[in-house]
C-alpha cells in the first residue's frame, strides 16, 4: 500500500513537471509512452458507441416504469452512458420496447425506429415485446421482430431495473465486441443501407423525390380521413 | 334504486305512452332492468328521461354483450341513473343477429342511435359498434374508435377466434418437431 501511494506520487509530480514544462529529452519520451495505447480506428469508434448509446424516451406499458427506475440513482444506468434519454428519434442511437405492441401502435414504432439514424439497436423489454406475452389475443403483435429487428430480449414480466441493465450491457458487448453481429447479418438484410442502396444506384435520388411528390400529391387529394 | 312495484309503475307508465315496449321486467339482486322493443328504445330513454318524477337524465353506461348460443344473441345494455336520488336502472335492447345464409354478404345488428338524448352515448356507441358490429342508425360519426380503421372483423363477438399465436412449452414441444431451426 504504501509503495503504492509512492509510486502514484511520483507520477502526479511528473504530470506536474509536465505541465510546467519541465520535462525534456528522455523523461518527456517515457512520459508519453506510458500514456500512449494504440488500437484500431474500428475498435475506438465501438468502444466509444457502446459507451454513450443514448436511448429513445419511449415508453409502452408498465415495462416502462421499470426502464424509468433503470434511469434513478439506485440503478443508475449512467454508470454506462446511457443516461440521456432523446426526445427525438434522430437523435437516438437505441429504442426499448418496454411493453406489449398492440397492432394499432406497430406501425407508429416502425415509423419512429426508421426514423433513427443508423447504426441503431434494439432492445425488446419484456415478455409482451419478445413474444406477445400473456395477450395472445386480437389486439396485441405477438412479437415485436414480427415488423422490425430486435438486437436483445430481455425476459420477464416486468424484468427488474438490473435485468434491463444487464441486457444493455450484453447490448454495449455486442456493439464493442462484435459489431458484425448486427441485425442485417441475422436478418439477411445486408445490402439494405441507405448508402448502399445509393451506392448501387438503386433507388437514386431523383426515384425518391418522385415517390415523396407522388406520396405529397395523393395526401391532398384524399383531403383527410373520410 | 327503484323497489319492485316502482319497476312495475315504471314499465306501466312507458307502455301507456307506447304500446308494445317493455317487454320484460326484471328485479335481482336489488338491480332493476327493462327488456325493450328495440324498435322502441329511444322511446323508453326518453320517457324515463324527460318524465318529471322519474328524471333519468343521466347515462351512466352504454355497452353492448353477445351471448352466442342464446336468441336474440346481441344485447345492449343502457345504464340509467337518476342523480337527484341516486337511484339507478338497467335497459336492456335484444337484437337478432341478421346475419344471412351462407355467401350472403354479412349483415349488421341495427339500433337507433340515442346521441340525440345523451351526448355521452357518441363514443360508447362507437365503441359498440367497433367491438360487436351494431350499427346505430342515426349515429353523427359510426366509425372504430379503438381498432386502427382498416381493421376488419368484430373482435370482442363470442365466434371471433382468440388468435395470438400457439405458445411453445416443453409439454408441448414435441408437437413442432426441429422448431429450432
Amino acid at each position: 500500500m504504501e509503495v503504492e501511494r509512492e509510486s502514484l506520487r511520483a507520477r502526479q509530480l511528473r504530470a506536474r513537471d509536465l505541465l510546467r514544462g519541465d520535462l525534456e529529452g528522455k523523461d518527456l519520451e517515457e512520459y508519453v509512452e506510458e500514456r500512449l495505447l494504440t488500437t484500431t480506428l474500428e475498435h475506438a469508434l465501438n468502444w466509444g458507441r457502446a459507451n454513450a448509446l443514448f436511448p429513445l424516451t419511449f415508453g409502452l406499458a408498465c415495462c416502462a416504469i421499470e426502464m424509468i427506475s433503470m434511469v434513478t440513482s439506485r440503478y443508475d444506468i449512467a454508470r454506462f452512458g446511457a443516461e440521456a434519454f432523446r426526445a427525438s428519434p434522430r437523435q437516438a442511437d437505441m429504442i426499448i420496447l418496454s411493453g406489449r405492441v398492440s397492432v394499432k401502435m406497430a406501425p407508429v414504432i416502425r415509423r419512429v425506429y426508421d426514423q433513427m439514424l443508423e447504426p441503431k439497436w434494439v432492445i425488446a423489454m419484456g415478455a409482451c415485446s419478445s413474444s406477445g406475452g400473456m395477450f395472445a389475443n386480437y389486439a396485441v403483435v405477438q412479437g415485436a421482430d414480427k415488423f422490425m429487428p430486435v438486437d436483445i430480449h430481455v425476459p420477464g414480466c416486468p424484468p427488474r431495473a438490473e435485468a434491463l441493465l444487464h441486457g444493455f450491457n450484453k447490448l454495449q458487448r455486442l456493439v464493442r465486441g462484435q459489431p458484425d453481429l448486427g441485425w442485417r447479418q441475422r436478418y439477411n438484410a445486408v445490402g439494405t443501407e441507405e448508402w448502399a442502396r445509393f451506392e448501387a444506384g438503386e433507388p437514386t435520388a431523383e426515384a425518391l423525390e418522385r415517390a415523396a411528390a407522388a406520396i405529397r400529391s395523393a395526401d391532398e387529394g384524399e383531403g383527410g380521413h373520410a | 334504486m327503484p323497489d319492485a312495484p316502482g319497476l312495475e309503475l315504471i314499465a306501466q307508465g312507458i307502455e301507456e305512452g307506447h304500446e308494445g315496449t317493455v317487454i320484460e321486467t326484471s328485479f335481482e339482486h336489488g338491480r332493476a332492468s327493462l327488456v325493450v322493443n328495440p324498435e322502441h328504445i329511444l322511446h323508453a330513454l326518453t320517457w324515463l328521461r324527460d318524465t318529471p318524477e322519474q328524471g333519468y337524465r343521466f347515462l351512466s353506461s352504454l355497452h353492448a354483450a353477445d351471448y352466442l348460443p342464446a336468441t336474440p344473441r346481441f344485447a345492449v345494455h343502457y345504464e340509467l341513473l337518476s342523480r337527484e336520488r341516486v337511484e339507478r336502472i338497467n335497459v336492456k335492447a335484444l337484437l337478432e343477429n341478421p346475419a344471412g345464409a351462407d355467401g350472403e354478404e354479412e349483415s349488421l345488428p341495427e339500433l337507433d342511435s340515442c346521441v340525440e338524448l345523451f351526448p355521452t352515448a357518441e363514443y360508447q356507441e362507437r365503441e359498440a359498434y367497433d367491438f360487436f358490429g351494431i350499427v346505430f342508425t342515426g349515429h353523427p360519426d359510426l366509425r372504430r374508435i379503438l381498432m386502427p380503421e382498416d381493421y376488419v372483423g368484430w373482435p370482442q363477438r363470442r365466434d371471433f377466434p382468440i388468435g395470438g399465436e400457439p405458445v411453445l412449452f416443453t409439454h408441448n414441444e414435441i408437437e413442432a418437431p426441429r422448431w429450432f431451426e
